[in-house]
């Protein structure tokens, strides 16, 4: 197994959203976490990608825990969070440059897979809601990092997007590569593993606070 | 190494798109120095004592303008994530940050800084001490401006935090600064004080960037 949760736990605003969460996932796998608004799907994915840090257990990349170098873990992740981070006064091509000095991939080559090509050149502020989702996605596929980490990927994206998300994450999965997407939509994904989040993890939160507030695990987070 | 040259070269192009607000940091400082003999007076004297005095108050208070926007910008559209997982450390992306606040507002104030302190009249030796510690100045200022602008990103009204934030720390380099200039201008050595201003700057370069790497993986939480 190549990535391994072994019971995470995290708090977010004073609010036990995970608890003795566990997972695995195997190359080429891929894992969609489900569950109501507010049950921790992105607080998880930000936890994988390193951004956050766990209150409690383990996450393994091939054995090793991510917490001994937090820094060489950045370098196996690429994450698609709920924000684009395009910036609206560089054009197409100019929001890729990064991404691509950084893995010395060929910016032109992820604007064709997602159909962006004739766009390259515009300024990011003239792309609709979907155009820049499928530039975010663009940049992901740029970072050539084994560990995918998508947060509603598909928000704003068309049907022949879609489609073309699923090409490219059967590509990535059949390179060895690993997904994990957060969803309340049908992704393209055959034969994923789930894992349902309820917000309401494990028997009792740790504290009073906690204990208060994660009866409310449907409701969204503030 | 190359995620920072890449990282420096994302905000420099993010800057010369954004011209304003290099434009913006250049015009205050000027502004605000020709504002004093208005309300001063315009006595050669007076004005020449005080001119180094003007040029680093304004020069500090402009280097603290676009630190509002040094992470809150990235930190708003998500950008800042990405930096945090571009494989570099949190300490290197801030000095990175550092590195283009200091390129697209200290650098263009240093530029501003001689001009507005001949128009104030400054006695010609107390020019060169002045430049000279400008230069090491401005860079504490994008040092520990990038240290504050990391305590108060996602923090609500941090704009209006930072000052409050980066003005007492500037202080060392405040006195020193115009120590030199005002030393060189009664004939005495300015070498003491822009020895000082080189300490801070020594101690700033690890010191900032580390608490600023600190402060920004306690913002992506």
């Amino acid at each position: 197994m190549i990535l391994q949760g072994e019971g995470l736990a995290a708090f977010r605003a004073e609010r036990l959203v995970l608890r003795d969460v566990s997972f695995a996932v195997d190359r080429g796998g891929c894992l969609l976490l489900l569950g109501p608004n507010g049950a921790g799907k992105s607080t998880l994915l930000r936890l994988i990608a390193g951004l956050k840090r766990a209150d409690a257990g383990a996450l393994l990349w091939d054995g090793s825990d991510v917490a001994q170098d937090p820094v060489a873990h950045t370098g196996r992740v690429a994450y698609l969070g709920h924000l684009d981070a395009i910036k609206p006064a560089l054009t197409a091509a100019e929001n890729l440059r990064l991404a691509a000095r950084l893995s010395g991939a060929d910016p032109a080559e992820a604007l064709a897979a997602l159909d962006l090509a004739p766009l390259a050149e515009l300024p990011a502020r003239m792309l609709s809601a979907g155009q820049r989702r499928r530039l975010a996605l663009a940049r992901l596929i740029l970072s050539r990092a084994p560990l995918w980490l998508l947060d509603e990927p598909t928000v704003g994206l068309d049907a022949a997007s879609i489609a073309r998300l699923g090409i490219l994450l059967a590509a990535h999965r059949a390179a060895g590569g690993v997904v994990v997407a957060a969803t309340h939509l049908a992704l393209p994904l055959p034969g994923a593993a789930e894992l349902t989040l309820s917000g309401r993890q494990g028997a009792l939160p740790l504290d009073p606070v906690s204990l208060r507030e994660s009866g409310s695990g449907a409701e969204p987070s503030p | 190494m190359t995620a920072f040259w890449a990282i420096l070269g994302r905000e420099l192009r993010l800057s010369f798109r954004h011209g304003t607000d290099t434009l913006a940091a250049v015009l205050f400082f000027v502004l605000a120095g020709a504002l004093f003999p208005l309300a001063i007076g315009p006595s050669p004297a007076v004005l020449g004592e005080i001119a180094p005095g003007i040029v680093w108050v304004c020069a500090l208070l402009a280097a603290v303008l676009p630190l509002d926007r040094l992470f809150g910008a990235d930190f708003e559209d998500g950008s800042l994530d990405l930096l945090l997982l571009s494989g570099l450390s949190p300490a290197g992306l801030a000095l990175a940050k550092a590195a283009a606040h200091w390129l697209t507002t200290g650098l263009p104030l240093l530029l501003a800084a001689g001009p507005l302190a001949i128009m104030l009249r400054i006695p010609s030796p107390a020019l060169p001490p002045l430049l000279l510690g400008l230069v090491a100045g401005t860079l504490d200022l994008s040092l520990l401006g990038t240290m504050a602008a990391a305590v108060v990103v996602g923090a609500r009204r941090g704009g209006l935090l930072l000052p409050l934030l980066v003005l007492p720390l500037a202080t060392p380099v405040l006195i020193f600064g115009a120590l030199a200039a005002d030393a060189a201008a009664t004939g005495a050595s300015a070498r003491p004080h822009l020895l000082l201003l080189a300490a801070v700057l020594a101690a700033a370069l690890p010191v900032c960037p580390i608490a600023a790497g600190l402060a920004l993986r306690g913002a992506g939480e």
